[in-house]
Parts: structure tokens; sequence; C-alpha cells
């Protein structure tokens, strides 16, 4: 085995350092009756059978040539330079920087990471990274209950979050017990959150998503002003931050807590992951956030280094009155994050969110140019929009997909008993949609449409 | 623009906000237009653009390759990180996780259309179950605290179902356990309840009897334990909590001692989290991402998180997320993907048989270093150990001062990563050695004569231990400093 380093000899020579007689005795501490009757033998793969095998497995995924789907991973160019990074041995094989005179490149580029989410969030405070947008959001209502000591049971959640956020958060809640949820229902007209009246001083927290997950912008600034007025904390979900190069910052419209999924400018959104949950808040609710977070400091000689810091919030020190049990994160999707954010610099995050913008506009006025295709909302949008299609939308895509167009996700899949949602497609467009890719989409819709496929 | 001072091949490299000047990027996007606004109200656009760095891509490459220097790695040296299994990441894994057929796929396209990495997931979990005799694994878990909170919430659930959940909510925790453990139980709604290992280091079934309850949900125990001791009494254990109505958690996070030579659904393991970032060689990436796979029994496996992937009659594999019983979903899409692709790649490639001498390798190391070692620092319990030894300062602290974090930081300026220190609590500064089976003879060596000849140095020169490091590119850090000042992230110099 090409990972052990021991020979023959080594072995003999270690068994007899130790003193026992064969390696079989070194397990003579786990009672007979207890140990595996029959091991498993099979042998192992080498390389060029697993490489076959694995490619071959590869090859059975359909790769389109175009995506017009976001839904909670969007696809961004993400430059070569981001994985050269992140590939590095030193990055890459190193584990949470317990001992930090050796660990001060992972320490400075979370220092470097959590500056350019509190600046794209607004907010004061960010932490070193949760494991996806969801299980954040998830994070973020726990914190606001402990905010306020258990005394407001109660926490408002749109019914706009990502489906899967929405389920997360369901699980994670009825874990921990003695929460209600009331869930906001979008407004079928405009597609935004419906506040059921004024906040009522039980809430806690009143979460949504921007844009929520038919891609409507929400009134962050109104839901925000609603929470604060009754006390509650106001908590902002951005399933894409590439959008905040052209979106005004959930913190500059009044929210208390941002939570989002960087994924897709760390370039992992294929298969959905590993993702990358964010979260900044205000600085007054640092010391109830979850998680690692990364603090400058000095150090002997005089000079400027970075550690883990107000550690007492975390399960090793608190156990169970810690903020969360969250230990390993998502740290090497952060560096991602932090790396393609300083490729990107203000310009070319506000020129990626531009042209995601401008192309996603682009398909959805062709789209819309074809009868019988309308809006299913009206709500305002940046680049993901539903559109209802006039007849068998499952047909249209998979004509599509016959072109190699992923044509946005079928909104049935998620809420089936909804009638008006069964010839609805979430569609987006990113940066990586070139004009001509549009352009090729609208006519092929035209013609499925026009020839009565 | 601040001083540089660069030492050699060490950089100085100074926050990268601090490296921008404007009018620079490092990126090549189409060529900028105008905003298309119609429709979008301006109140909702940013007004300023956020303080990012501006900077070529050359100047940005450099920057996170001067970074990458100040870092010890697996690939640096040795990593005897006890409880974190930090073994060599094969190459083959990642460049398999990267194929294109696998990072370019939406993750919710039409099942017809992810056949490939359905199937891993198919194979993956029957790999699992394989190897720890479960009845079912999930491959959702982010990490291994998300296992915990998976395996927990699977048992709250059939607790519930039974129609014992409100009475039902003490998890017992023996005082070895992780922090998460207790956490974790925190996050379920139950109560967490400390019991104490015996003498030998193990949890004895005394420990365990005044709990057993109609108030008792579960038992947590890690096996082997963070002493590095095998549980002998897990089994006797088990059939105590199961007689008295309660479940048995094992955090799997101390697999990699006994792969192929234990299966924990034997022992009455109701449910376990392995940690494919530890066990399964996939790299730990700074602190993540990792994945947690929660393996359970035929009877809590139809409380397990959504999706499932089902191999049909005709033998494709399809995605179930309507199961009346499931706890939910834990994870968005499924889990971190490109962590089960590496996973299962080691796991082909070493076959059962290749995984039990990788379990023999870790336990032979961590017994090497002990017998080597065993004189110069006291074994914290006398007793047989598998994959991880925990050595303590109490003699050496009593004789010279020095302490396990002075050992440690001292270790440093030979190029080793030090063990895990003051973890497990009740050893006294714990110095928590767990070499992997990827470490050779030799390295083994060079580094218990390297803690020898510190312990030696801390009678001579107990100085040059207590203010070490002195060859790492920064000296001690001051963490009161950092909590008390609470530079969380880099603003501009006041003009």
């Amino acid at each position: 085995m090409r990972y052990l380093p021991h020979s023959p000899q080594d072995i003999q020579h270690m068994l007899q350092t130790i003193g026992v007689p064969d390696v079989e005795h070194l397990f003579r501490s786990i009672p007979r009756d207890q140990r595996t009757e029959r091991p498993d033998d099979s042998p192992g793969l080498p390389e060029c059978q697993l490489r076959r095998y694995l490619e071959g497995l590869a090859a059975r995924n359909k790769n389109f040539c175009v995506s017009l789907a976001s839904a909670g991973a969007p696809f961004h160019a993400v430059p070569k330079a981001v994985e050269t990074i992140v590939g590095r041995s030193e990055f890459q094989t190193a584990y949470t920087p317990y001992q930090p005179e050796v660990s001060q490149g992972t320490l400075q580029a979370v220092f470097e990471f959590q500056t350019i989410v509190s600046e794209l969030m607004g907010l004061d405070v960010s932490n070193a990274s949760l494991y996806d947008g969801a299980s954040a959001v998830g994070e973020a209502l726990l914190l606001a209950l402990r905010v306020h000591k258990g005394k407001r049971p109660v926490v408002w959640v749109s019914e706009g979050l990502h489906p899967h956020a929405k389920e997360v958060v369901r699980t994670m809640l009825h874990a921990f017990g003695d929460v209600t949820i009331q869930w906001l229902p979008l407004d079928p007209g405009t597609g935004a959150t419906v506040l059921p009246g004024a906040v009522t001083a039980d809430v806690a927290a009143v979460a949504v998503g921007y844009p929520n997950f038919l891609g409507v912008i929400e009134d962050i600034a109104a839901v925000s002003a609603a929470a604060r007025s009754a006390g509650a904390l106001s908590i902002v979900s951005v399933p894409d931050p590439a959008n905040l190069g052209v979106l005004a910052s959930p913190g500059a419209l009044g929210a208390d807590i941002a939570v989002g999924e960087g994924m897709g400018l760390a370039g992992t959104a294929g298969m959905g992951g590993p993702g990358l949950g964010l979260m900044a808040v205000r600085d007054e609710y640092v010391k109830q956030m979850p998680g690692r977070i990364v603090g400058q400091t000095v150090e002997s000689r005089g000079g400027v280094g970075y550690v883990l810091t107000l550690a007492t919030r975390e399960q090793h020190i608190r156990r169970e009155k810690a903020t969360s049990n969250i230990c390993s994160n998502q740290a090497l999707v952060a560096l991602a994050f932090t790396v393609h954010l300083s490729l990107l610099g203000p310009s070319g995050l506000r020129d990626l969110a531009t042209l995601s913008r401008n192309r996603a506009m682009a398909l959805r006025r062709g789209l819309l140019g074809i009868p019988g295709v309308r809006p299913l909302v009206t709500g305002p949008v940046m680049n993901e929009f539903a559109l209802v299609f006039p007849r068998d939308a499952a047909g249209l895509r998979a004509h599509l997909a016959d072109n190699g167009i992923f044509f946005g996700v079928p909104l049935a899949r998620f809420c089936p008993e909804r009638p008006e949602w069964r010839e609805a497609i979430l569609l987006a467009a990113t940066e990586t949609a070139c004009p001509d890719d549009i352009a090729h989409t609208i006519l092929l819709v035209k013609d499925f449409y026009r020839e009565g496929k | 623009m601040s001083t540089q001072i660069h030492t050699g091949l060490l950089h100085r490299e100074p926050p990268i906000f601090e490296l921008s000047s404007p009018g620079r990027t490092g990126h090549a996007l189409p060529p900028s237009e105008p905003l298309d606004d119609e429709g979008l109200p301006a109140a909702f656009l940013r007004q300023g653009a956020p303080l990012l760095p501006e900077l070529s891509e050359v100047e940005v490459v450099r920057h996170f390759v001067r970074l990458s220097q100040w870092n010890h790695c697996i690939e640096t040296g040795m990593y005897p990180l006890g409880s974190c299994t930090m073994k060599y990441n094969p190459k083959i894994n990642d460049a398999m996780s990267a194929l294109a057929g696998f990072t370019a796929t939406h993750p919710l396209q039409e099942d017809e259309h992810l056949q490939g990495s359905l199937e891993l997931m198919f194979q993956l979990e029957g790999l699992l179950c394989r190897v720890s005799g479960f009845h079912s694994v999930t491959l959702q878990p982010s990490a291994g605290a998300n296992g915990e909170f998976t395996g927990l919430a699977l048992i709250k659930k059939a607790i519930d179902v039974r129609g014992e959940g409100a009475r039902r909510r003490k998890v017992l925790i023996p005082d070895t356990a992780h922090g998460t453990n207790p956490a974790s139980v925190v996050l379920n709604g139950f109560e967490p309840v400390s019991i104490v290992t015996g003498p030998e280091g193990v949890l004895l079934p005394e420990a365990v009897r005044p709990h057993l309850d109609d108030e008792l949900a579960a038992i947590m125990v890690t096996n082997p334990n963070t002493l590095g001791i095998f549980e002998s009494h897990l089994k006797e254990i088990a059939e105590l909590v199961h007689g008295a109505g309660g479940y048995v958690y094992m955090d799997g996070a101390n697999f990699n001692a006994i792969m192929g030579k234990v299966r924990p659904a034997d022992l009455g393991v109701d449910t376990m989290h392995f940690n494919l970032h530890k066990t399964f060689s996939t790299p730990h990436g700074g602190g993540g991402p990792g994945a947690g796979p929660v393996g359970c029994t035929a009877e809590l496996a139809p409380y397990l998180p959504v999706p499932r992937v089902l191999r049909t009659n005709e033998g494709s594999y399809r995605l179930i997320t309507e199961l009346p019983n499931t706890i939910g979903r834990v994870h968005p899409y499924f889990g971190n993907f490109a962590i089960l692709v590496r996973a299962f790649t080691y796991m082909l490639e070493n076959g059962g048989a290749g995984l039990s001498r990788v379990t023999e390798m870790a336990v032979l190391n961590a017994n090497y270093v002990r017998a080597l070692l065993k004189d110069t620092l006291a074994v914290s319990v006398d007793v047989d150990t598998l994959h991880e030894v925990v050595f303590t300062d109490r003699d050496l602290k009593k004789e010279t001062h020095v302490t396990t974090m002075d050992v440690a930081k001292r270790l440093l300026d030979f190029g080793f990563h030090p063990p895990t220190v003051y973890f497990p609590l009740i050893v006294p500064g714990a110095f928590m050695v767990e070499p992997t089976e990827t470490e050779s003879r030799v390295e083994l060596e060079n580094f218990v004569e390297t803690v020898k000849a510190i312990v030696e140095e801390a009678r001579t020169d107990p100085e040059k231990v207590t203010s070490a490091p002195h060859r790492t590119g920064v000296g001690r850090l001051d963490e009161t400093t950092a909590a008390r000042k609470r530079i969380l992230r880099w603003t501009p110099a006041k003009p």
C-alpha cells in the first residue's frame, strides 16, 4: 500500500521495541467476542482502474453547455488562480489553526475573509464560516433566541427562503424545541413576503431571503424596520452574495444578522457543495455568534499576528453552554471565496453582478416576448426569475436539455400541489451565459411553441 | 504602505487590503456594461463599493502563496494532533473529485442526468455500512458535529414516535468526551449528564447503572475513547441502556483505530458518525470542509434525513424525498459532495484488506511512540492504547515547572506540529499524540528524539523552552489581547 511507509523490517523492529510478538497483539484490549468475525478482505484497486471507474461514473452525469439555473447553486466564472491557491498543500492539508505560530497563513486569510464578508453584508463582524447557507439561517435564528434568553419563543420565517433552507431550519428548530416557527406567506401577486400585521412581542426574529427563492428582491428596509419596532432581530439570507455588487447590503437596509451561501463565488456549487455558510452580525451580538472567529493581536517579538479568539463561545471550552456545536467549518471554501473576491476587487464584483443581471434581463425579456409566456410574480428581481409557460414546461425543458441547455428548475418539483406552479420554471443567468447562448435559447423556446411540440 | 520584513523566504505579508491601489483588477470579465436597471428601485441599489482590494492576478497569487508559507501542514511534516487523524491525503482523491462530470453539474438536475453522482453516493453508503455493520448510512452531514446532531435527532425521533419524548431527555456523556458531544445534545433539546470514567480509563457499567430509568434517552460514547483506550464494556453498557429503553450513540472520531477489527453495530451501537476527513483521508482544509456521514440500525433507518438514494429494479438510481418519518433535511442538496468523492476513492483504493492494514499501522505507530517515550513523559493511564496515546506533564511540571504548552511550542522550533494539548480535560496537562499510519518509523523516531531533547532542555535550560518558539515566523501570540481588543476585521488607518 503506497501510503504506508513501513517495510517488513520496520514492523519487526517496532514490534520488538513495543514488546509484542505480532500486530494482532496490539488489539488485545478488544475482547475476542467483540471482534469482527470475518473481516472484509476485499482487495483495493490500482490507480489506473480507480481512474477508469470514477471517470466512468462522472461521465454518467450530464454536463450541460449552458446553465440557466441558480436555485441556490449559482455558477460563476471562477478564475483558475483560485483553484491553484486552494490546492496548495499548506492550505489544503493543514487543520484548524490551533497552533497560531505555525498557522498564520490560514489565520490571516480568515481575517481577510471576515473583512470581506462584513463589507459585503454591511455589518460589523463576520465569523470564519458555517457549513452552508441553510444551516446558517438556522444558526441565526438560534442566535436570536439566545439574545432574547428564551423570553421570545416565536420566529417569523419567510416561505420565500430556499425550500432546502426551510427544511433545514425546520429540522434544527424542531430538534432544539420550545420554538414556534410562523411561516410568512408570499404575496401571490408580487412574490414578496407578507407580514401578517405588526411584529408581536413574542417574536425573537424575522427572517427573509434577499432575493427570495422566486428571485424577488424583498423590501429589507421595511421588514427590518418592522422587526426592530417590536424588538425582534432582522435576519437576511443572501443566496448569492455576488448580487451584493449591485444590491444594497443587508446591513445598510437595517438587518441585524446577514447570512448567506458563498459556494457560487467559491466555485464549489457543482453537485451543491461543499457549501459556504456566511454570517455577519452587528457588533453587539458577537458574543452570541456560532463558530470560529479570528482576531488580530500582537506576538512576543512585537509584530502583528492572528489567533482564534472569543473561544469562550465555543464547544471545546463551554461544552453544553456553547453557542453552537460547530467545530470543523468550511475553511478551504472560505479561502476560495476570499481569493476570488480579492481578484475581483470592487469593480470586478460590480461588473460580475451587472453582467449577471443584464444577461438575466435579456433572457427574461426575450422569453416574455413569446406568446403565452408570463411572469409568475411581478416583484422586482435581480438575476433570477420565475416564468409560467403556456403548456408542457417539462417537454420544453427536455427539448432544451437535448440541445445542451439546462433550462432552469421546474417549481413543481418543490411544491407539486400548487396549480399555479405547474408550468412555472425558475430561471437565472450569471456572467457565464453569453449573449449568443441566450439568443439561441430564446429561439429554441420560440420554435418549441411554434411547432406545437 | 506598511513596512514589510522578509526573513529569507518567510515574507512578512500585510493584510491584502494594504497592498491595494486604485484601478487594478485580477479578473477578466467581458467588457463593463451599464446596469440594466429596469424595474429595480433605486433604494435597493448599493451606495458605494464594498472595501475590496484592487490588485492584479499576480499580486493576489503572490499574497496568498506567501501566506501559505506560514502554515505547517501534513505535507510539510508530521502533524500528530490527537483525535484529529492528520494522515496523508492522497492526490488521486483530489483529482477524482475535480472531474468535470461531477463539478460542472447542477445539484437540481433531473435524477436521470445525475446517475453517476447518485451511484457514487449509493456505493459509498454501502462501503460505510460494510465497514461499520450498520443497516443504513446518510451522507448528508457536513462534519462530525453535524453528524452528532443528526444521529441524536434520529434517537429523538424514535423516542418521540414511542410517545416518550417529554420524559426521556437525559443523555449520558463520559467526562473524556469531545466538547461537541454535550453541545450537540443541547441542540436536540436533550440534557447532558456527565458520567465518570473508571480508574483504568474506561467506562464501567457501574457508572451507567444509576441512570437506567425512564428518563434516559441515550448514552454518547467515543470508542476508542479520547485516551485511545478501547471501551471494552461498551457492549455490556449498550445492553443495559437498551434494557432501560435508551439508545447508544457512538462518536466515530476515532474509527481509524478499529477499522476491520470491530464493527460498531456489533457492539450494540444504534447510530454513529464517521469523520471522512479523519478516517478516510480527505483533506482538513485548514479547518474544513469535512463530512460526517451517519450510520444507524434498521430501527432508526426510517428517520434518516432526506434525500435518500435508492437503486431501482432496473439498476438506475433515484432520489427519495418523501419519507413519512424522516427527521427532515440537515443539509441542502447532497452534503459536502466533493469530500464524498475523495473518501469513496480512498475506500476503493484500499479495499477492505487495505483499510484493516491502515488501522494496524496506525495502532502500531502510536504504540511505538508510546514505547519510546514512556520513560520520558508519564502516560496518563497505564493500560493498552490503540491509535493514540495521552501523556501528562504532571511529573515534568513538578520537576522543572515546564508545561505541556511549553513543550508544544518548543516542538514548533524543530518542524513538528505539536500534539493536541490539554485535552481530554481529565488528564492534567494532556499531550495527546496520534501519529496516524502514514508516518514512517524514521519520522516517529525523529519526533521522539525531539521530545526527549526538549524534556532534557527543560532541566538544563528551562527558559529556552518556556520562551519558545524561537524559529517560527512569529513568536507566541497574545490571546488575551486578542479577546480584549477584539480586532476582528481590517479597517483603513485613519488619515
